[in-house]
């Protein structure tokens, strides 16, 4: 048995540092740390909690609109506050063009690249992957970023800036759209969709968001050319890999639901586990038995939780937390929200392989196709001259919780306010749940669980395959510890 | 002007505690592409968390190599405050895979750099890390909200006799980064091109309120009192578009956006220390119903008097706009023909 210590981790967002024990060429466990802590909880403090708002996107620049979604809702909740329907449209618009263009940055320029790395200079795919995928030079990178670019100048529209917009408030949005704006959004969303259909999938959105099984999907592969489109050429870089075996967690899913919509979301709220649940919010516990942080051994509600960081603790070795379902491990991420929603693909892909590295790609991906056009029909719901924004004022006692999905999965907010002052702000974020260390039963984590097994070659310093698995949750280390 | 082929840099980025929105907004600059423009001005990446294919021990080499003079660290690039908690041990942030802390790495590399650049405000300031009670003791590279000091002391000087470049923002605008590298990368960059405060002085000379779309508001005081209002929100929101340096309502944002454009104020995320105003963001502090904040250069007894007076003169329309969510009068349509 060895140890590998495998850090800094690059393409994910923020620290991260892998301890794996290794025997006979595969991971037998593994230890997943977050070595960097900043303390938004403790920050946010006696704080006016209007002030959230500028706090709480600033805790990550790559889910900065979801913290802010949260943290709106948070306090709306608290104010009592709905906001009208141009409001709701103009956040789900924000936040859907934060977290696609999340899902394609992380195809691009995260994910992809490792497949143009030299250990796999002899598979059939390599010299097409190493020319479009390699890091910052291979040609991928000059279509995505423009498109990138050009899908977040809907947010320099609606929300003056990205990341650290200040336009999602409680009651709405600070950013009316005006009558001649609608027709420019459309062009973005219509630009964005022309991209999508022509470099990543081949394909219109809607002919990939109506696949339907497994078998749906192997047709659509067979009748296509391997390096027809980017979604193409990794599905056949998956079945060389069989990345559909690599990488599986507990396949217990988690959705907050999201993109607001009637009295309900877009994606539905909820648990998967082989089978639909309602989702209990208060059923949602930390546990710091293996953190670097002082409080109750037992463990808490967030509503209740602490955040006090202690360095020298024994058996722990994360600054991140441990929250837990029921007392269970849970994932997060776009695969649980369509396990949860119920895509027939997403749904079949799991009954047969569960969660792994494949399937969650290709949730990923599938977003992208299910979200563009319902961002074509919000624009074209909006009424300018209608308001966007309702108004109260913030109650001197209360609580409020805020729950969202960012790119990477479900994000909550926990909110006391006392005195007119914030007394206790608590967050757990989508990393926090898929990169939560053992617990006090000695449970792992998500990806500590999704570590086992994976393969490492000989002289490996940084396990390829350890790459894969850990890149294909998204992580989001910044997020974790706050 | 621009010299005849770029000796190109060498840049080491790294992130400490910050948000990694520096990163995020950087990738938004919406020239043609960001990567071959870059490598265009000869601008070489040796690493960068975010980007580079490097991961894990093959990162520290790249550190190491740097330190002993086989590779030129040309631009030594920090995103992000730096943590010396707890009790100056720089444990909140240990660079993965090394055990050691952060702060330690960066002192060392800021040593043997030709140029040390903050990447935002937190790097420049401490920023928002080093708000509240400052739970990390994070600070600046060479600042500590507006003491100069900082993690690397006032004496420090990179390489070339410059100190810390600050190209602070909360996140920074991606253009600033971009040119800042280009012009380093053209050796167009001296201390002349830094203010007081060691901001590029290509953004940091001008005020968030040249270009603001709200200015007509502004010379009637007429004033948004509530979110999504259309008005000027310096008397009642908290802008501090007339004090903070950046040239955002000029040079815009993700195509077309600025803070004051998207509906909210100007919170002065160039500033040091912006993350502790001293009250809440969204309101402006007032004594006897004046602004505190008041314009940067203006007299007191000025300002209050031609608001008073321009309040008077305040047309209707500007008026009802400026407490509405939309245009609820247009502009009369006069002849303008002389007659
Ligand atoms: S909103 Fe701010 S930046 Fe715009 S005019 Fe008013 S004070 Fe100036
Ligand atoms: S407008 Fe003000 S708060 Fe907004 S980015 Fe510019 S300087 Fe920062």
């Amino acid at each position: 048995m060895s140890r590998l210590v495998v850090g800094p981790f690059n393409r994910v967002e923020g620290d991260l540092e892998v301890t794996l024990e290794v025997a006979a060429g595969r991971v037998r466990s593994a230890r997943v740390n977050s070595p960097l802590y900043r303390g938004f909880e403790q920050i946010l403090r006696g704080k006016d909690p209007m002030d959230a708002l500028v706090f709480a996107p600033r805790i990550c620049g790559i889910c900065s609109v979801s913290q802010s979604v949260a943290a709106a809702s948070a306090l709306a909740s608290l104010m009592k506050l709905e906001p009208p329907e141009n409001g709701r449209l103009a956040t789900n618009l924000i936040l859907a063009a934060e977290n696609l263009a999340d899902h394609f940055t992380h195809f691009y320029l995260f994910f992809m690249p490792d497949f143009a790395r030299d250990v796999y200079r002899h598979r059939p795919w390599f010299t097409a992957v190493q020319a479009r995928f390699k890091a910052i030079e291979g040609s991928a990178a000059g279509d995505a970023l423009p498109a990138r670019a050009k899908l977040l100048s809907l947010m320099g529209s609606m929300a003056g800036k990205w990341p650290h917009t200040l336009s999602i408030q409680p009651g709405g949005s600070a950013r009316p759209v005006e009558g001649g704006e609608k027709i420019r959004l459309y062009s973005i969303l219509r630009e964005f969709r022309r991209s999508l259909e022509k470099t990543l999938f081949g394909d219109a959105l809607e002919a990939v968001a109506g696949l339907e099984s497994a078998r749906d999907l192997e047709g659509w592969m067979a009748a296509r050319a391997p390096d027809a489109s980017d979604f193409r050429l990794f599905l056949e870089i998956a079945q060389d890999l069989a990345l559909e075996k690599l990488g599986r967690a507990t396949d217990r899913f988690l959705s907050y639901g999201t993109y607001s919509q009637g009295d309900g979301f877009m994606f539905r709220r909820g648990v998967w586990e082989g089978g639909f649940k309602p989702l209990d919010v208060d059923a949602i516990t930390e546990d710091i038995s293996h953190s670097w942080m002082a409080g109750p051994a037992k463990p808490q509600p967030p509503a209740h939780g602490v955040t006090q960081p202690l360095a020298e603790k024994p058996k722990a070795y994360s600054w991140c937390k441990a929250p837990r379902l029921n007392g269970d491990v849970a994932e997060t991420g776009a695969l649980a929200r369509q396990v949860v929603n119920g895509h027939p693909l997403i749904r079949d892909l799991v009954a047969q392989s569960g969660g792994n590295v494949r399937n969650r790609v290709i949730a990923r991906l599938l977003e992208l196709a299910l979200v563009v056009p319902a961002m074509e029909s919000w624009v074209r719901a909006l009424e300018p001259g209608a308001p966007f924004c309702h108004h109260a004022p913030v109650p001197e006692e209360g609580c409020g919780v805020g729950l969202t999905e960012s790119a990477r999965g479900s994000l909550g907010h926990w909110l006391e306010v006392r005195r007119g002052r914030i007394h206790n702000y608590q967050i757990i974020s989508p990393t926090t749940w898929n990169f939560s260390p053992r617990d006090a039963q000695g449970v792992p984590g998500p990806l500590e669980q999704a570590l086992v097994g994976v393969p490492v070659q000989e002289g490996e310093t940084v396990p390829v395959a350890v790459q894969h698995v850990v890149r294909s949750f998204d992580p989001c280390m910044v997020c974790t510890v706050h | 002007m621009i010299g005849p082929k770029p000796e190109g840099i060498n840049v080491l980025w790294l992130q400490s505690g910050g948000c990694g929105g520096c990163t995020m907004s950087l990738l938004c600059a919406d020239s043609c592409n960001l990567f071959e423009m870059l490598s265009s001005a000869g601008v070489r990446f040796l690493w960068h968390p975010s980007l580079s294919e490097e991961t894990g021990v093959e990162v520290t080499r790249v550190m190491e190599r740097c330190l002993s003079g086989q590779v030129t660290l040309d631009a030594l690039c920090v995103e992000g405050s730096l943590l010396r908690g707890p009790n100056g041990t720089g444990r909140f942030h240990l660079l993965a895979g090394t055990g050691r802390p952060m702060i330690q790495w960066v002192r060392e590399l800021a040593s043997v750099a030709r140029y040390t650049v903050a990447v935002g405000t937190c790097a420049a300031y401490g920023g928002v890390t080093a708000a509240g009670g400052n739970p990390t003791d994070a600070c600046g590279l060479q600042y500590e909200g507006d003491e100069p000091g900082g993690l690397l002391g006032v004496e420090y000087r990179s390489r070339s006799g410059l100190p810390v470049i600050n190209i602070a923002g909360c996140p920074t605008h991606p253009n600033w980064v971009v040119e800042t590298l280009m012009c380093l990368a053209f050796g167009l960059f001296s201390e002349r091109d830094m203010d007081a405060l060691g901001r590029p002085r290509f953004y940091a000379d001008h005020l968030v309120h040249h270009g603001c779309t709200r200015n007509e508001y502004y010379e009637f005081k007429a004033s948004a009192e509530k979110p999504s209002d259309l008005g000027c929100m310096m008397e009642n929101m908290g802008c501090k578009g007339t004090q903070a340096h950046a040239d955002c309502n000029i040079r815009l944002w993700n195509g077309e956006g600025s803070c004051t454009r998207g509906g909210y104020a100007c919170i002065s995320c160039t500033e040091p220390g912006f993350e502790e105003p001293g009250h809440p963001f969204a309101q402006t502090p007032k004594i006897a119903g004046i602004p505190v904040g008041l314009p940067t250069d203006m007299p007191k007894a000025w300002f209050v008097a031609l608001a008073s007076l321009s309040k008077s003169a305040t047309p209707k329309r500007v008026r009802e706009n400026a407490v509405s969510d939309h245009q609820v009068i247009t502009p009369a349509i006069r002849k303008t023909r002389l007659r």
